[in-house]
């Protein structure tokens, strides 16, 4: 048999392959690196740590994309059939070795190295003076909840539920701790100072997503999961639901407010006095 | 049964049955079998396009009146329907079912020398039961409700609570349920039967180290999927138990659904659910993807005339994601309450995932390396699967890091993710394949030109539609939304958003190209006159296009040489093929 002709084109094809493989490497990473669309300010100091894991994670990752766009880029023009021999070699295994164990430290570390922002958010309770809010998921909105002056929550039951009459969490008024607590479809917390979130759902899964926190946490029926920030930048930040619950997901929606201390405590006490 | 008792060079032909029904519809023969699968697959792939261009269109233009959409302008439950259907039938009937039981079955038993699978009988039974698992999924559109909008991960307590928390979670969501499970019993089947095949039927001379990489793949992959399928079955039929009887295997109690106390269920944990869910779906992900990855390795060896560069580290690597693929899945979980003490040794898992990942990248571009690339239609789309490969798993590692994961889990990043690697590279390594195996399939050629310009389009197109989507992500733009209509970042996001579904438009329209390509030359093509037209070396090469009923002829094949002959010095030939008896390897 003899050996197969070079294919029509050979040359044109490699050619435009590996152009439309640089070009669109480099515009993507240029994207990338010129932050067109990228994340809002982060307004915690573990949202500035998050913020640099990603963008070691970003450099590291884009070295391998442009080297392996890059490489294949140039083996698709550099070795296209012109009626040349191809080399005989069927692998190296030092070279398997070394990419091996190379591709294991860059991977792995960075998987160790990202650690510590886990750990401060996950491994760590918060302290004992922060601000305790509760967080409820319902279809599809969100309610807020404050113990008041007295520090405690009151108990909540199901079948007090009514978001028609007023009731969207379930307060019981027969307990005396429930009588001063807030419940607000906003959440308003106080800057640079702890607040601890304490996150459920009424009905299906939900997620509790503040992107200038760089937290996202779901809500699920039938647990109470607790997560903790501090905010340091007063301001107004969107809260958007980012589990899918249904076919109002799209606009569950709210904000939270971080306010200075002092506009915080007037808040507060605005809230109790429409409680009375 | 077939059986292969006259082994040994004397064996009779089987006669192939007689009757349209017992040879097309009813079919034992796993290459009737195995074009069955692609034509369901081809079927579901285009109705999952569609739903996706539907979704995409009211995406942009939210206040659009649509074609096919009842009343006109899209509700968000429908919107939700589209989406859940579009992501369950391509991830089981089109990335479960092509690659593997599609090409597998056409291709493993040839290119291992067997007459047929190992049980042809069963081989029918899974296609005909996938076949019904397909139509009782189709169904749920046009019951009351319409279809589930759960998702297709399909998360209680929203999959579990019935009509009350959606419309599509009542008889919509049932269907969707015992669909699945329907599914679940086929693919178990298939997997026992590939997994048997490979180990029994292996001819003589086909050892292990002899295997062509594709059929590693299948391998692993039909392990997988008797792994994982057995556990998505169960979770299944628990879900099923919960919405029909009374049980409470997800469903805690003291849930209001608007307003509306829910008494009779307590107990349950919607975290088992996702546990078990992934269990099979973080594997399923390799159930896409490695048998594109095999398809990739023998063409790029193929259209380079070069050995794959480290057969070894290649098998090892498959081997290696196959059982790492089973200890990951709790990395789509690092956001939903389980303990973040598990969630960073998945994370350390995950990233570890990468390594034989990343192997396989350095020895595809080893295999081209010093190569003569011959750019068919069936190599380009090789060479777009690595790219794509490259592109779609380097943001994994972004997603591993559950500090990262934050912020990106369930935005448009993680769409981003997995649309590039486990479904446009997938279906890369599906075009490749079908480039490929055309002319052996069906005797005639796909048109090489209208095949570049179906690649380019599509090339493009993919990358325009999902590079995007990660800039949505970092934008924090959430998934599974019918609109961007409710905050002014989102707003903000929508030029983007446009731009998605112009790409996608073209690309989807592209997809017609192919189908034209794809009729016409099953009828008018090229004819396939040799029976080698690509050079190749593997044993589908050494038979006629398309082969005989029983293969070869009722004779079996001896295999003397490894799979990716190519270019070996000394040899007159760029390529050797495996049955060639070395006496007969024509010297240069």
């Amino acid at each position: 048999m003899q050996s197969r002709k070079p294919q029509g084109g050979s040359t044109s094809t490699a050619l435009a392959f590996s152009v439309f493989l640089v070009v669109m490497t480099v515009v993507s990473v240029y994207i990338f690196w010129a932050k067109i669309w990228w994340f809002p300010k982060a307004i915690t100091d573990f949202g500035h740590e998050i913020d640099s894991q990603f963008t070691r994670t970003f450099v590291i990752t884009g070295i391998v994309f442009v080297a392996a766009q890059f490489g294949l880029a140039y083996a698709i023009f550099k070795f296209r059939d012109q009626g040349q021999k191809a080399t005989y070699f069927e692998g190296n295994n030092t070279m398997e070795i070394i990419w091996t164990l190379g591709t294991i430290v860059l991977f792995v570390g960075l998987g160790l190295y990202a650690r510590n922002a886990w750990a401060e958010v996950h491994f760590v309770g918060a302290s004992p003076g922060a601000l305790q809010v509760e967080v409820t998921g319902q279809q599809f909105v969100w309610n807020f909840r404050y113990a008041g002056p007295d520090g405690k929550f009151g108990r909540i039951k199901p079948e007090l539920v009514s978001a028609s009459t007023g009731n969207p969490v379930g307060l019981d008024p027969t307990d005396p701790a429930s009588k001063d607590d807030i419940v607000s479809p906003v959440i308003v917390v106080p800057a640079n100072r702890e607040v601890e979130l304490i996150i459920r759902s009424q009905d299906v899964t939900h997620s509790f997503y503040v992107r200038e926190l760089r937290l996202k946490q779901d809500a699920v029926p039938g647990m109470e999961i607790h997560m903790h920030f501090t905010a340091t930048d007063p301001g107004d930040y969107e809260i958007a639901c980012a589990e899918l619950c249904g076919l109002g997901h799209y606009r569950m929606h709210s904000i939270l407010t971080v306010m200075n201390e002092p506009d915080f405590e007037k808040w507060e006490k605005d809230q109790e006095a429409a409680n009375q | 049964m077939v059986t292969h008792e006259d082994g040994g060079g004397h064996g009779h032909q089987h006669q192939p049955p007689s009757g349209f029904i017992r040879k097309y519809v009813f079919s034992i023969d796993h290459k009737v079998i195995g074009i069955q699968y692609l034509c369901l697959a081809l079927f579901s792939v285009f109705v999952g396009m569609a739903l996706s261009l539907l979704m995409r269109l009211h995406l942009a233009w939210p206040a659009a009146k649509l074609p096919f959409v009842t009343g006109g302008q899209m509700t968000p439950e429908q919107y939700l329907a589209l989406m859940t259907m579009h992501g369950t039938i391509m991830v089981f009937m089109v990335l479960t079912t092509a690659p593997q039981s599609g090409f597998g079955n056409y291709f493993l038993p040839i290119q291992i020398g067997a007459a047929d699978m190992a049980f042809p009988v069963l081989n029918m039974l899974s296609f005909w039961t996938t076949f019904v698992s397909l139509v009782v999924m189709l169904c749920a559109f046009f019951v009351p409700g319409g279809a589930p909008i759960g998702g297709w991960t399909s998360y209680p307590t929203l999959s579990a609570l019935g009509e009350i928390v959606g419309p599509g979670q009542g008889a919509g969501e049932t269907l969707w349920i015992v669909g699945l499970a329907i599914f679940c019993g086929a693919s178990l089947m298939g997997a026992l039967n590939f997994i048997t095949t490979l180990i029994d039927l292996r001819t003589k001379g086909m050892t292990l180290g002899r295997l062509p990489l594709t059929c590693w793949t299948w391998f692993v992959t039909a392990i997988l999927g008797l792994l994982a399928f057995g556990v998505l079955l169960a979770a299944c039929l628990l879900l099923l138990f919960d919405r029909i009887g009374g049980t409470s295997f997800f469903i805690p109690g003291g849930l209001v659904v608007t307003d509306q106390v829910i008494t009779w269920h307590k107990g349950g944990s919607p975290l088992l659910w996702q546990h078990l869910f992934w269990f099979f779906g973080h594997p399923e992900v390799y159930i896409a993807i490695l048998p594109g990855m095999g398809v990739a390795s023998h063409l790029l060896s193929t259209f380079s005339r070069k050995p794959v560069f480290g057969y070894r580290a290649m098998v090892a690597a498959v081997c290696a994601i196959g059982f790492l693929g089973f200890c990951v899945w709790g990395h789509h979980m690092f956001v939903s309450g389980m303990s973040p003490y598990s969630a960073f040794a998945f994370s350390l898992l995950t990233m570890t995932i990468g390594v034989p990942s990343a192997i396989k990248t350095f020895n595809w571009l080893g295999t081209i390396w010093g190569g003569k690339i011959q750019f068919t239609c069936a190599m380009l789309f090789a060479l777009g699967f690595v790219s794509l490969f490259v592109s779609g798993g380097l943001s994994g590692l972004f997603l591993a890091q559950p500090s990262l994961d934050l912020y990106l889990h369930d935005a448009y990043f993680v769409v981003a993710h997995f649309h590039l690697i486990m479904g446009v590279a997938a279906i890369f390594g599906m075009f490749a394949g079908l480039y490929f195996w055309f002319p052996k399939m069906f005797g005639r050629f796909l048109d090489e030109g209208i095949g570049k310009v179906h690649f380019w389009l599509t090339f493009i197109g993919v990358y325009a539609i999902f590079m995007p989507m990660h800039y949505l992500g970092l934008a924090g733009n959430p998934r599974r939304y019918s609109e961007m209509t409710a905050g002014p970042f989102l707003i903000a996001l929508q030029p983007v958003h446009k731009f998605i579904t112009i790409a996608a438009f073209i690309t989807i329209a592209a997809q017609l190209i192919f189908l034209y390509n794809f009729l016409y030359s099953l009828f008018a093509g090229k004819e396939a006159k040799e029976e080698n037209p690509w050079h190749a070396t593997t044993l589908e090469w050494s038979i006629p296009s398309p082969p005989p009923f029983d293969n070869f002829g009722g004779l079996e094949p001896v295999v003397y040489h490894g799979p990716y002959e190519f270019s070996v010095p000394g040899a007159a030939d760029d390529f050797i093929p495996q049955h060639l008896a070395p006496n007969l390897v024509r010297k240069a």
